[in-house]
């Protein structure tokens, strides 16, 4: 195995190797745990730091989280700019000016997280 | 048929069943989780046909963010959340212009290349990616960090009803 995909071939042999230990693991508690499990009261319930779960598992979330999930995502996608720019900037034919780019790039988006917290919505009341 | 051809196969009738999932299930919550192996797939398409940057990428943001993302929204909408057939809409007028619009560009596609065989490109590394994007397309990668802060303003805005309204 040579050549581009040859080299992902140690990624899919590792791939293939969890996805059967996984069913491997699986199988033997299958094969090894009683057949006539007991079933005491309380068996089945939501473990919930050992009191008595209140209330059921689906609870409807407040809209502030979004935000935070939001500037996740933003700042995600400006980090996987960084990748890229952080392998050439240093390269011959780039230097300052791309420095000087990246920094524009990451002072527009800092303009966000300035306005999110100039609006308070960085604090939790 | 070689190890790329049975790869990419493989991995685009996952991304296409993954797809039909998305849209059939009654339960939101499965959909955005069928959402992850139909992206998922298609990360691994990217990188057979070597853009590994764009993979990863994939798997980071479309994976790894928006999915987070669509499933709060999904979080946010109602509880307890299951079956939802309140939200079926008739299939038949999307199934044509869906099925309609992949055999058409897939006719397009087949006309404009034939059995043409064509070389892999080298391998789109983070190196190449940068070289292109802070050499040519230096312009749009800065108009997106606009598109970006907007995005992000009216995501306030609109979760904060407080902030928008004026007196």
């Amino acid at each position: 195995m040579t050549g581009y995909l040859g080299s992902y071939a140690t990624l899919g042999l590792l791939l293939v190797a969890s996805v059967l230990i996984f069913v491997g693991a699986f199988t033997a508690n299958r094969l090894l745990s009683p057949a006539d499990p007991a079933e005491p009261a309380g068996k089945r319930a939501t473990y919930e730091s050992g009191v008595d779960p209140v209330g059921g598992d689906w609870a409807q979330m407040q809209i502030r989280y979004y935000v935070y999930a939001y500037l996740y995502v933003l700042f995600a996608v400006e980090a996987v700019f960084l990748f890229p720019w952080a392998v050439i900037f240093d390269r011959p034919g780039f230097g300052a000016t791309t420095v000087v780019e990246m920094a524009i790039f990451v002072a527009v988006l800092a303009l966000g997280i300035l306005y999110a917290w100039r609006k308070k919505i960085l604090d939790w009341t | 048929m070689t190890g790329a051809d049975v790869l990419l196969l493989a991995l685009g009738a996952v991304a296409v069943g993954a797809g039909v999932l998305v849209v059939t299930t009654d339960q939101l919550v499965r959909a955005g989780l069928y959402l992850v192996v139909c992206l998922g797939a298609v990360a691994g398409l990217y990188l057979v046909l070597t853009a590994e940057l764009v993979a990863w990428v994939q798997v980071l943001i479309y994976v790894g963010a928006v999915v987070v993302l669509l499933l709060f929204a999904v979080m946010l909408t109602r509880a307890p959340i299951g079956r939802s057939p309140d939200l079926n809409r008739p299939g038949l007028p999307a199934a044509l212009i869906g099925g309609g619009a992949g055999l058409g560009l897939a006719a397009l596609f087949a006309d404009a290349f034939r059995w043409s065989a064509v070389d892999l490109p080298a391998p789109g590394t983070a190196e190449s990616l940068g070289t292109e994007l802070f050499r040519s397309w230096v312009l749009p990668f800065e108009v997106l960090s606009v598109l970006l802060l907007a995005a992000l303003v009216g995501a306030i805005i609109v979760s904060r009803p407080d902030i928008g309204s004026r007196p």
